[in-house]
């Protein structure tokens, strides 16, 4: 009898419910706000309108959107952890306890990590490219509509798991990258670790789908004419992500298997005793981990190709060489992952190889910014919010740069290696070059999703804030990681580091008044929206074909699919007046029709990954056959297209313009 | 334009005061890695400056032109040339491929030499170095002298001016044993051994950290390194051959449970072999792996060695 209750409720136990205060109080929120969000949905009778315009659409544009808010709020946890961690370092010096016990703080840093990695990132970039890569292509769509759902509801469904483990369970405490021994069985048998790999399973096979996605669709959907080196530099930068996607990301869904195996099955991979080799999985998983930082920052770049030329009203500087240079970064970004571990003990000469690998990167990327500079150079520069953040960007990524060729020495790297100098150097790439230039992209192709731009002046007040809070922030913590302060610490014993980890602290807080400020501008800005409407298609002046369009871009992105001949296509019909479409050349229009597939392949998968963490073996059983039999179905349908007519295009564009 | 100023004056305003702050912030700060007192650390210290040194050839020039073009061509200045179909210039290009070439040029160059001559398994010179064995435990630093037949928990004293050679293991998961002041860290972990060879030059008492997190008690894990003149080393070693505490496997078994501890101690060694008995204890129970195959091994990672 207890055997056959064994086998249905797996390892669910209430020993796992949370007992701590801060974690009870997340663990009662969390539902509360998910209720009072479904209560809204069900008194506003917004189900139908939900289920058919969003959940079940395949336009990437709302695809997008949808990814960029799960990102946003995710965000907010993210920085939430951030504030924990530092508060928690401003006060538990010499014995006095902070408001964290080792174990929650554990938990809090881990969670920090992996969250603002794999969901805030990762949701921002998919979020912009589904915004813009089909419009700046001149396509309609992607090339898979109903695969690029199924990556979103993957993504949304490990998301769902991270927090479900505040609720129950508790999350990982191995460091965002999980290291074993440390997230093997022998160290930590709780559900923790399990939620932390099947999480980033799940969203890791959306990612790469994703990846697959973007790189067919450029190859595929480009407009007539356009060839590759008339892309736009914003899509080559993706095409450059998505090779990294597709070749790293299989890497990391083996490594998370193989230690899922270890975990459920007993194996012994990357234990450290029967023959495991735990620094078997510190090299796979550095061999996806570093191109994933290219993947995350390379897009960014491309952000920032457009946003220069465009507000500095010029055609981008160097543009070849900002191509090869992206495309040497791919290369480079594969032969250097053994230097986030110098300090394991391979030979000088192994160190070395890897050392000088790691600065040749710094090569394309130092001819990158001198060409954005000098893109400005005899430009005509316009300092709205995007530029600010350019701005920003540049000097924050300066430094994150020279304290990466720093730690590129492995001489040097064996003095300051898992210090706050590390901490500090890698928030000085990831929130310079990445998070600034996402919020440059999202401010400048705003008007193009929404119809209205985001207000301007809250925008430059919010990358002030990001960039002062940033140096009060990080600074410190350059200082301390030379002073001795390793990372990840939850308590300390030297009090002359109390007064720069509380200054850290402050520039925490600073950040947390530049998000404030980027909400402010989201809400007020939607308030505002008839004033900021954007009338004309193209208010920044722009030079790509997503400018071409009305804003709010139509479902079909473009009434007739437009020939592409120079880089800056539009911004060349401008110069010659040829922006006018004549009727003849518009034809019927085949979309594609929304489809449940994706949410229910999430909703699958996210059990899927709840019935491994608790050891529900007939539920997994039958969420795998169902996602195959979902799948198989859809692949079986033959009616998922509908027509738009031509007469019917032409009359909506006359009315748009 | 309004907004043009408004923004140069923040600037000004906001960078000013993070200097003052910053500078302020520094006042009698010990910082260990640019203060060192270690051979290796010195050695670290002179590579971080001549590093910083190179990358400012590009930074100065970065962050000039970034606010010289950054005010000159603003939308509003009328005197500035505008070229909009200006996009290539091969000269320039290749000049901001060649600088960074040749500064990575020279810091590659740098980085081969430093690599081998700051190896931390490079045995140091200045004589016969004291063998200390390293154990990173859950949540403790257990040290072992093979030679004083001694061992310590939470501290090590050594002599200045003498090198030290560390062998480093683990009964826990991966740690990583660090000295800022002293230079170089290395990984410690289960059924291997990693080593580390250091030089203090100063007498002091200086903290020693794992850097790599290894579960609840990581934060206390931490040690002192006791450096002593070579005659106070000698006395210490003598007064310790006295001490009633003995460290052998009985006694490490008690020790070697998940729990923090933050006193030092000091034990008689009565079991020579126990670093070795403990390093088996972690390693495979399949016969294949020898002792050759579970040391780091360097010689095999080096081809060309």
């Amino acid at each position: 009898m207890s055997q056959l209750v064994d086998f249905f409720i797996g390892r669910l136990s209430p020993e796992y419910i949370p007992t701590e205060p801060i974690t009870l109080a997340a663990a009662i929120g969390l539902p509360i706000i998910a209720l009072v969000v479904v209560g809204f949905i069900t008194y506003t009778k917004r189900w139908k309108w939900l289920w058919q315009n969003w959940l079940t659409s395949v336009d990437a544009k709302k695809i997008g959107t949808m990814y960029m808010i799960v990102a946003v709020l995710m965000m907010l946890r993210g920085v939430s952890d951030a504030l924990m961690m530092r508060l928690q370092t401003a006060v538990a010096v010499n014995g006095a306890s902070g408001p964290f016990t080792s174990d929650t703080f554990q938990q809090v840093f881990t969670a920090h990590g992996t969250i603002m990695i794999f969901f805030v990132a990762m949701g921002l970039l998919f979020g912009l490219v589904n915004w813009i890569l089909p419009l700046i292509l001149g396509a309609r769509d992607m090339a898979f509509p109903v695969m690029n759902s199924i990556s979103l509801w993957l993504f949304v469904a490990g998301m769902m798991l991270i927090n479900m483990s505040l609720v129950y369970g508790g999350f990982s405490n191995g460091g965002w990258l999980g290291y074993p021994p440390l997230t093997e069985l022998e160290y930590n048998p709780g559900p923790g670790v399990d939620y932390w790999i099947w999480s980033l399973q799940i969203a890791g096979i959306g990612s790469l789908l994703s990846g697959i996605n973007f790189f067919t669709t450029i190859i595929k959907q480009r407009a007539p004419g356009m060839t590759l080196w008339k892309m736009p530099i914003f899509s080559w930068s993706v095409l450059v992500t998505s090779v990294l996607i597709m070749l790293a990301f299989p890497i990391l869904t083996v490594t998370l298997a193989l230690l899922g195996l270890d975990r459920t099955l007993g194996m012994h991979f990357f234990t450290s005793d029967t023959g495991g080799n735990p620094m078997l999985y510190i090299n796979l998983i550095w061999a996806w981990g570093h191109p994933e930082v290219y993947i995350l920052v390379l897009p960014a770049f491309g952000v920032f190709s457009e946003v220069v030329a465009t507000y500095s009203k010029k055609m981008l500087f160097g543009y070849r060489t900002m191509v090869w240079a992206l495309v040497a970064i791919m290369f480079l970004s594969f032969i250097v992952w053994q230097h986030h571990f110098f300090t394991m003990g391979a030979g000088a000469n192994v160190n070395a190889f890897f050392g000088i690998m790691t600065m040749v990167i710094a090569i394309p990327t130092g001819v990158k910014i001198f060409n954005w500079l000098f893109t400005m150079y005899r430009g005509r520069i316009t300092f709205s919010a995007p530029m600010m953040w350019f701005m920003a960007f540049v000097v924050t990524f300066t430094i994150g740069g020279v304290s990466g060729v720093l730690m590129a020495v492995p001489a040097l790297d064996f003095q300051v290696h898992n210090s706050m100098f590390l901490v500090a150097h890698f928030h000085n790439v990831i929130i310079g070059g990445v998070i600034f230039g996402f919020f440059a992209g999202i401010t400048h192709w705003f008007p193009k999703i929404f119809g209205y731009k985001l207000h301007d002046t809250l925008g430059i007040w919010s990358a002030v804030l990001w960039q002062v809070g940033f140096i009060v922030a990080f600074i410190p913590l350059y200082i301390l990681g030379l002073m001795g302060a390793v990372r990840r610490l939850d308590s300390y014993s030297d009090p002359t580091w109390q007064p720069l980890f509380i200054t850290s602290a402050v520039g925490v807080l600073i950040i947390c008044t530049g998000i404030a400020v980027l909400l402010l501008q989201l809400g007020y800005s939607f308030l505002k929206r008839k004033e900021l409407k954007d009338t004309t298609g193209d208010p920044w002046d722009g030079r790509t074909l997503e400018w071409s369009v009305p804003s709010p871009a139509p479902h079909y992105n473009f009434a007739v699919i437009p020939t592409a001949n120079h880089r800056d296509e539009w911004w060349y019909r401008k110069q010659h007046k040829l922006t006018k479409t004549p009727k003849s050349t518009f034809k019927d229009v085949w979309l594609p029709r929304s489809s449940g597939t994706g949410i229910i392949v999430g909703v699958l998968a996210g059990l899927a990954g709840f019935s491994i963490i608790w050891h529900l073996w007939w539920l997994l059983a039958i969420c795998f056959i169902s996602v195959i039999i979902t799948v198989i179905r859809r692949t079986l349908n033959d009616d998922s297209e509908f027509q738009v007519s031509a007469t019917e295009l032409f009359h909506e564009v006359g009315k748009g313009r | 334009m309004r907004r043009g100023r408004f923004i140069g004056i923040l600037v000004t305003v906001v960078a000013v005061f993070l200097v003052v702050l910053f500078a302020w912030l520094l006042q009698g700060k010990q910082i260990d890695v640019l203060n060192p007192s270690g051979e290796i650390a010195n050695a670290q210290r002179s590579i971080l400056l001549f590093t910083l040194f190179l990358s400012s050839l590009v930074v100065v020039p970065v962050f000039t032109l970034l606010i010289y073009f950054a005010v000159h061509y603003r939308a509003d200045n009328k005197h500035a040339r505008y070229q909009p179909e200006w996009g290539e210039n091969k000269v320039l290009e290749a000049m901001w491929w060649g600088i960074p070439i040749a500064i990575i040029s020279v810091l590659g160059v740098i980085t081969l030499q430093s690599s081998h001559s700051l190896d931390p398994y490079k045995q140091l010179s200045g004589g016969k170095p004291l063998e200390i064995q390293v154990v990173a435990l859950r949540w403790k630093w257990l040290f072992i002298y093979p030679e004083q037949k001694l061992a310590t928990l939470n501290y090590i004293s050594a002599p200045v001016n003498q090198p030290i050679h560390f062998s480093l293991t683990a009964d826990a998961p991966m740690s990583a044993f660090w000295i800022p002041a002293l230079g170089s860290q290395i990984y410690a972990m289960n059924g291997m051994e990693s080593q580390l060879n250091l030089k203090a030059n100063e007498i002091g008492n200086f903290t020693g950290y794992t850097t790599n997190i290894n579960g609840q008690g990581y934060a206390s894990m931490k040690f002192t390194a006791k450096i002593t003149t070579k005659k106070q080393f000698i006395k210490w070693v003598d007064e310790m051959r006295m001490i009633k505490a003995e460290m052998n496997q009985a006694e490490y078994s008690k020790l070697a449970i998940a729990k923090s501890e933050t006193s030092q101690r000091t034990y008689r060694l009565t079991d020579a072999d126990l670093f070795q008995s403990i390093m088996h204890q972690n390693m495979s129970h399949s016969s294949s792996d020898s002792d050759e195959h579970s040391k780091m091994d360097h010689s095999t990672m080096e081809m060309s060695e």
